[in-house]
């Protein structure tokens, strides 16, 4: 029988000792992907330490002025946080714009970061997947695989990160808390998520033990120049075939900052900080947003053709960015994330 | 709304129940959880699980079955596969169901040979779910794996002329004229292809199936999810060599079929093999993974050529058709004779042709064959009415066909005409700008008009009927056909009631149980049309007695009095000529002394009518895109979608049966797709997530219009039916309105964003 044993820790320190002591053990979030993968049979933990009972879902200003989000809120109190709604409304549209509201409401800050690839091969077992066991092989570089990568790619996967929420914490230059069997450490967003390489089962830099704790926010929110466009197949409970957060600080018609990340594309949320230099000083334009766009896919690659394939996903991912940057520095555009995919002109 | 009702000869429209928006019967039962489904029933002692292993190969042999490291698990109760299932029925015929196209069935279980990806070759049966689940998945199985095709594609050589060998399967009409020399001489003229790969059905509720071993000889009370329990009985029957009275079929409600539900699937055959054998209660339940391992609308490749003359009268129609099947079986739809009943020219040739591949049998899904044929014929119509400068509503007025011209023979009613008229009226298309990007909404994005149309068949099926009025005035009404969310418990129940003029809340209607009088699978828009029939003769029957026990009563009001004379309302028996002349129901029951009446009613269909006159319902859908055009996002804003389907029994259920079908024309335009890895020859994107289907936030605006036909030919009862005729000119209409938007023209579907970039 496919049988666990569970505890409930009440802290970090506690949950991290139980998780080290046990062979075989994962921490059980708000359970939103561990349980299905569970049910897939794509993993067997023999031991779940659970975080329920952990007091790290609470969402406190921090004194350099930034906000720190605990890593059991749940998706949905941080999307409709006012803190967040007030200074961080490109972190709550983009929330808003990933799964369903059930599942934002059981799923935490933590498991957002956490969660697997959607990739179809990841998910059967009658396929080989890399990604799921090492040295099998990528069936998605010549099937269909729409939902994978065309950016960071490796010729051991192609799948990409499934998040919402992780393209605009990208975006934001989030850093992540993490409490380990050594004591606590921070990561930088943009070193957290990792390319697959030629180890594709490791989606993220996080140490054995390692338990998300918070995800700080600097004080810059980009609350006057902003926008999540999210370009899928259905309006709701779809994942991203590509998507663009996009955070301005603009003088007139002059982006003063720019920050910008990718969903849909990546193996993590993707960000190109020579084109956001590129955007930097400059006058706003649809000429140059084209080259920024080109620049962040001038080292694209596409795994086929038609609409089973992904070549697509690299002129599609151009013009992404390009209306995100015009979405973000006109502010006018319809900002309910179900209204026509979000991307009115 | 157009409400043109007439009183056909044969039915009483006295009451005030048939025609109604009245409520679901079913409705609080299925909202408050009282309603079961087949894996929700109880049984009488212990219930042990069964869990499905499917093959991860598409085609080759099982070697080895590594069942007794499986077996030491405590728990697990026996492992069946092709090593032990038990010796069975050994022809074909055995295993052939009502709806079987030609070939040899599947067999499950039957041999190590392996024929399509997720095919089942175990079943693992233990006394949990869990622990069932659990062995299921480290149940090692060996194979030889050998090559496979799947691709249709590259398989066009071996294309063969679609034989028959399936109810209801029309070869294609014969050709006419000279099609080659009339398209190359018309002046107007368009060629296209057209594709689209597999769709699964996908209903909410996962197939299962529930056997109540009642521990009496071999007596078992049989839970299906099907679309048919006669059916599922009669296959059932044959092949495990049972009596009716073993092998009861118990089916109450249907969660969602749409055609997955018309042939026994493999998990009834697994579990009443295992309760057979184990003499014990068995539950099997798929997972959604497996919900796609089953029938699907095949994919489907189709060419279509038209010409027309200077002033716009089809000259040359052409349609040909490629369609998947798989290794043992010939599933056919009929495609392309819709071309030949909607639509007429001298010069004409037709063609619908099959390849084998290893995959499983297709299955009818929604409208099959017809929603296939449809999105092309309407798509190339649309494309010529531009060529011909023509409106596209003008061109299809123009080009009416007022006979069926693919038989010649009259309609026996078409108001497609006013579905086209009541339509455009409701939608506003007489301000549509005819060029293509000329319309645009207040915030710039490309706006587009579309319209196209549909046909369905309106055809009845032999059913019956029980009826019992007890001394308590209660009517109960009894037929074992089946409610897959289409409304059939509460038509029934106003046929019912209106027939004998009582109140619904003095009649039940129950289905779903093989000790039920037969009725057909629900399927093929047949079941308000064939069952209604009997429903309403069953009752009459009952009528007849009472007549003949009031005219017993002592200065009997009704004394000489014929049937044809006598109407029922309001719970009384009243003379036409004289309604004073008048007996209570009640009345008539108390001084006859009997417990009860009883009735049977039968009703098919009619042959000599079927040969002289040609029965279809109609519809014509308007839609309104809105097209982003840099990102290739469409979305449909708005659809009135006009139906002509006989008399509307209910316009409340007809038009949910209308919208749903809306929705799922704009699924199939936009969304569903499943995607085949022919590396593996398997479907990759088998779950909700990753196969899409419409959410709330995709669906708009959507107007219902019913066109209402006075027709008693087609039905006795004067009805056609809406299952099927709903999701039809839907998908074209939408790629005739992102056409209209963006002036691309797209020819396979679904739209997805890539298409339009």
């Amino acid at each position: 029988m496919n049988s666990f044993t569970l505890t409930q820790a009440t802290a970090a320190d506690e949950a991290v000792r139980d998780l080290t002591s046990h062979d075989g053990a994962a921490y059980l979030g708000g359970g939103t992907n561990l349980v299905d993968l569970m049910k897939y049979n794509l993993t067997r933990p023999t031991h779940l330490t659970s975080l329920g009972l952990l007091p790290l879902a609470d969402i406190t200003s921090l004194p350099d002025g930034g906000l720190r989000l605990g890593a059991l809120a749940t998706n949905a109190d941080t999307a409709w946080h006012p803190e967040v709604e007030k200074r961080y409304p490109l972190l709550s549209q983009t929330i808003l714009a990933g799964a369903t509201p059930q599942l934002r409401n059981a799923a935490t800050n933590g498991g957002n970061l956490n969660q697997r690839t959607r990739c179809y091969y990841f998910y059967d077992l009658a396929t080989p997947c890399n990604k799921r066991e090492p040295g099998t092989g990528c069936s998605a570089l010549t099937g269909p695989n729409r939902v994978c990568g065309v950016l960071g790619t490796s010729e051991s996967c192609i799948a990409t990160h499934p998040s919402d929420m992780c393209v605009a914490l990208a975006a934001l230059e989030a850093v992540v808390r993490v409490q380990g069997p050594d004591g606590e450490r921070t990561i930088k967003f943009e070193d957290y998520h990792r390319l697959p390489g030629d180890q594709p089962e490791a989606d993220n830099t996080l140490k054995a033990g390692e338990l998300v704790t918070a995800i700080d926010l600097p004080e810059e929110g980009y609350a006057d120049h902003f926008t999540y466009l999210k370009l899928r197949d259905r309006s709701s409970y779809a994942f991203a075939l590509v998507s663009v957060a996009v955070g301005l600080k603009m003088s007139g018609q002059t982006i003063e900052k720019a920050r910008f990340a990718v969903g849909g594309v990546a193996h993590k949320p993707w960000r190109d900080q020579e084109a956001e230099k590129m955007l930097e000083g400059q006058t706003a334009s649809p000429d140059l947003f084209r080259k920024v766009a080109a620049k962040v896919f001038a080292e694209a690659k596409g795994y086929g053709e038609g609409s089973l394939h992904n070549s697509f996903k690299i002129e599609l991912g151009k013009r992404a960015i390009v209306r995100a940057l015009k979405q973000a520095v006109e502010m006018e555009y319809e900002v309910n994330p179900n209204a026509f995919l979000n991307s009115n002109p | 709304m157009s409400q043109t009702i007439a009183t056909p000869p044969t039915v009483r429209l006295d009451s005030d129940v048939i025609g109604k928006p009245i409520n679901r019967t079913e409705g609080p039962a299925k909202v408050s959880g009282a309603a079961k489904y087949a894996a929700e029933f109880d049984v009488t002692g212990p219930l042990w699980y069964g869990y499905i292993v499917s093959s991860p190969v598409a085609k080759g042999k099982i070697t080895k079955i590594h069942a007794e490291e499986v077996l030491a698990i405590p728990g697990v109760q026996r492992v069946f596969s092709h090593e032990n299932v038990p010796s069975l029925a050994w022809f074909d015929r055995a295993y052939k169901d009502d709806v079987a196209p030609g070939g040899s069935p599947f067999r499950p279980l039957h041999e190590p040979e392996i024929m399509f990806s997720q095919q089942p070759v175990a079943l693992v049966v233990a006394e949990t779910f869990e622990l069932a689940r659990y062995a299921a998945s480290v149940l090692r199985i060996e194979y030889d794996v050998e090559k496979h095709n799947t691709d249709l594609e590259s398989s066009i050589d071996e294309a063969f002329d679609a034989p028959k060998g399936k109810t209801g399967f029309l070869p294609p009409p014969k050709p006419k004229g000279d099609m080659n020399k009339a398209f190359a001489e018309a002046p107007h003229k368009v060629a296209g292809e057209y594709i689209h790969r597999a769709q699964h059905h996908n209903p909410m509720e996962m197939f299962a199936t529930t056997v109540d071993w009642l521990g009496d000889g071999k007596k078992m009370k049989i839970y299906d999810k099907t679309q048919g329990a006669p059916n599922v009985q009669q296959y059932i029957a044959k092949i495990f060599g049972l009596s009716k009275d073993e092998a009861r079929i118990i089916s109450k409600y249907t969660g969602g079929g749409f055609g997955a539900g018309l042939r026994p699937q493999y998990q009834v055959f697994l579990a009443v093999m295992a309760a057979l054998e184990l003499e014990h209660s068995i539950r099997v339940v798929m997972n959604r993974s497996q919900m796609f391992s089953m029938g699907y609308r095949p994919h489907t490749l189709q060419k279509l050529r038209l010409a027309a003359d200077d002033l716009g009268h089809l000259q040359a129609i052409e349609h040909k058709a490629l369609a998947e099947t798989s290794q043992f079986e010939n599933e056919t739809e009929t495609v392309v004779n819709w071309s030949a009943i909607l639509y007429d020219a001298p010069n004409t040739n037709f063609d619908y042709q099959l390849t084998k591949l290893d995959l499983n049998t297709p299955a009818d899904m929604r409208a099959p064959g017809a929603a296939t044929g449809s999105f092309a014929l309407e798509s190339a119509i649309d494309e010529l009415s531009y060529k011909a400068g023509k409106d596209p509503l003008e061109f299809r007025l123009l080009n009416y066909t007022y006979e069926d011209p693919s038989e010649n023979k009259p309609f026996t009613s078409k108001r497609l005409d006013d579905c086209y008229h009541e339509g455009a009226a409701r939608f506003g298309w007489e301000k549509r700008n005819p060029a293509p990007r000329s319309m645009r909404d207040e915030k710039g994005l490309l706006v587009g008009w579309g319209v196209a149309a549909g046909c369905w068949d309106a055809s009845t099926q032999k059913a019956a009927a029980k009826a019992v009025l007890t001394a308590d005035g209660h009517l109960t009404v009894s037929s074992a056909t089946n409610d897959q969310g289409a409304g059939t418990y509460v038509i029934m129940t106003q046929m019912a009631a209106q027939t004998l003029g009582l109140p619904m809340s003095q009649v039940t209607f129950n289905l779903g149980d093989t000790d039920m009088p037969a009725a057909p699978v629900q399927g093929g828009s047949w079941t308000a049309n064939s069952v209604g029939a009997a429903v309403k003769n069953a009752c009459q029957e009952i009528g007849k007695k009472l007549l003949k026990l009031a005219q017993k009563i002592d200065d009997s009001p009704l004394a000489g009095v014929d049937f044809e004379d006598v109407q029922f309302v309001d719970g009384h028996l009243r003379a036409n000529e004289d309604i004073t002349r008048s007996v209570a129901i009640a009345d008539v029951l108390a001084a006859s002394g009997e417990a009860k009446l009883e009735a049977d009613g039968k009703a098919g269909p009619n042959p000599l009518n079927m040969l002289k006159y040609s029965m279809h319902s109609h519809n014509a859908a308007f839609v309104e895109v809105k097209v982003d055009e840099d990102l290739g996002t469409i979305h449909v804003t708005r659809v009135v979608n006009a139906v002509a389907a006989g008399r509307i029994m209910n316009p409340k259920t007809a038009r949910s049966q209308v919208l749903g079908g809306t929705v799922w024309g704009l699924s199939m335009a936009l969304m569903e797709e499943t995607y085949l890895n022919k590396d593996f020859g398997r479907y990759v994107n088998h779950n909700y997530a990753e196969y899409h289907i419409p959410t709330n936030a995709d669906i708009h605006k959507i107007d219902v219009i019913f066109v209402e036909e006075e027709d008693d030919i087609a039905s006795s009862i004067g009805v056609k039916g809406v299952g099927e005729i709903g999701m039809l000119g839907v998908a074209a209409a939408i790629a005739n309105a992102v056409y209209h938007a963006t002036g691309k023209r797209v020819r396979e579907l679904p739209l997805t964003i890539d298409k339009l970039l």
